[in-house]
């Protein structure tokens, strides 16, 4: 351990901690867009109108069987191309790495919390949505003030549990050259070629973050647990 | 789309672009298949030594599992192929006995071992705390020893219960040698990679490799399925006959 420098890790701080600003950011929103788009992919996968059903499970299982980084590239490659036919303009717009990256994880995340979601509102007694039938609520009324809003408080833990793994899922972005906490620890390896000080200063906080939120949501699923 | 570009020529290459997809995959399916023997033996030991009634080996076992779990995929590429070898010289020296190719596959197949061991240990535990008491109890009872009582009574059941959650791990272990790309190793996602960036045809590129890796997933899950049912006990597990 002679010729480790740490010092290094100091003068990088401010830098490294940009980069997991973006990192905190892309989970959240990816997080918070996931799950708002996987309720309703659940919700369509539990649709009795067949072809929707169908398109959801379809979309779910095609997301779950290829490699997120796959996803990645797709997404940063085709974006540009879609959004020109999209919109009809004359060259591909050029979004970026960073911002593709939103939609991706959003896109992505969203096949993973359909799963849940769909476990979640499963688990909600067929008899409560009937209850909410013959009082003479429609579909949005039941799932709006019924069902969700208890699948959402039962699924709580795995939902966050998830979102942790996506907290470490969105280290691939770096792969795109992308300044995350990992894109921007490996530009400092490069240019101070302090390879082994920086990647084991990214696990040990990866660690420590990680270990404290996943201990949180154990101590919040031993609270939030509904006596029956 | 056009298919003929499958058939052209790689550029200073041997072979079309379809047979460096191919090669791609070979390597693929390599490191899958050994880190899959590696993470199966190591995550047994840890999820049985996680439900011994030693205290010390379950704390161990428990590090174990937190630590693997805790970092990312990547960042454990990273920490394999830089980190060990800059801190213990002796892995140095024999690292630069090998030539990059078997550095980078020595690499991905450990990386991989370790982190999917971190998760099979876990099933291997739930699965082993899943069975009732009285089945250790009975082993001990008939003069078994600990050792026997998990080779012949536990794990041989406990193994069973966990064929669906082992069943998606391997799938998530076959999707995750993907990000063995990271330190160079030329498999399916490199060559994918590498045919969209020098033909400027990513779609093709992506395409061919989103077919093959839902290809391989659904060959996985049947070959388990297959499993499942050879060694189902009959009456024990629910839809099996």
């Amino acid at each position: 351990m002679g010729d480790l420098d740490f010092e290094i890790i100091g003068r990088a701080l401010p830098y490294l901690a940009g980069g997991l600003r973006y990192t905190f950011q892309l989970t959240l929103v990816a997080a918070t867009g996931g799950v708002i788009f996987g309720t309703l992919l659940a919700m369509a996968r539990l649709s009795s109108f067949k072809p929707l059903a169908l398109a959801a499970a379809g979309y779910v299982n095609l997301m779950r069987s290829i490699p997120l980084l796959l996803v990645i590239f797709w997404f940063y490659f085709m974006m540009p191309v879609l959004l020109q036919s999209l919109t009809g303009a004359e060259r591909p717009p050029q979004i970026g790495a960073e911002r593709s990256a939103y939609i991706t994880f959003v896109m992505f995340e969203a096949a993973f919390f359909c799963e849940i979601m769909r476990a979640g509102i499963q688990s909600i007694a067929k008899g409560q949505a009937g209850a909410g039938y013959a009082l003479g609520l429609n579909y949005w009324q039941v799932m709006g003030k019924i069902v969700l809003p208890q699948a959402f408080r039962n699924m709580l833990p795995i939902l966050l549990t998830q979102s942790i793994i996506l907290f470490q899922d969105v280290s691939l972005v770096s792969l795109l050259n992308v300044t995350d906490f990992v894109g921007a620890a490996v530009k400092v390896a490069q240019r101070d070629s302090r390879v082994v000080e920086m990647y084991l200063f990214v696990a040990v906080v990866y660690f420590v973050l990680c270990f404290a939120l996943s201990a949180a949501v154990k101590r919040l699923q031993l609270r939030i647990a509904i006596v029956r | 789309m056009k298919l003929d570009i499958f058939l052209q020529q790689v550029p200073d290459g041997d072979g079309t672009w379809w047979q460096s997809l191919a090669s791609g995959l070979q390597w693929t399916l390599l490191v899958a298949l050994l880190a899959w023997i590696m993470a199966f033996a190591l995550g047994s030991l840890v999820g049985v030594a996680r439900t011994t009634d030693k205290r010390w080996l379950t704390r161990l076992g428990d590090t174990y599992v937190e630590l693997f779990r805790n970092i990312p995929l990547l960042v454990q590429f990273f920490l394999w192929y830089f980190v060990v070898p800059g801190l213990i010289p002796s892995v140095k020296v024999w690292v630069t006995t090998l030539d990059p190719t078997q550095h980078q596959l020595v690499t991905a197949i450990v990386c991989l071992g370790f982190f999917t061991s971190a998760r099979i240990a876990e099933q291997v535990r739930s699965g082993i705390q899943s069975l009732a008491r009285g089945q250790r109890n009975a082993g001990y009872a008939v003069g078994l020893t600990q050792v026997q009582t998990y080779r012949f009574v536990l794990l041989p059941m406990a193994y069973r219960i966990i064929i669906p959650p082992l069943t998606s791990e391997l799938m998530n272990l076959i999707k995750n040698t993907a990000v063995a790309y990271s330190i160079g190793l030329t498999e399916l996602f490199f060559r994918t990679r590498e045919m969209g960036e020098m033909t400027f045809r990513y779609f093709e590129a992506f395409a061919a490799a989103t077919l093959i890796y839902i290809v391989i997933s659904m060959a996985a899950n049947r070959v388990m399925a297959f499993i499942e049912r050879r060694v189902a006990v009959p009456g024990y597990i629910a839809g099996s006959h």
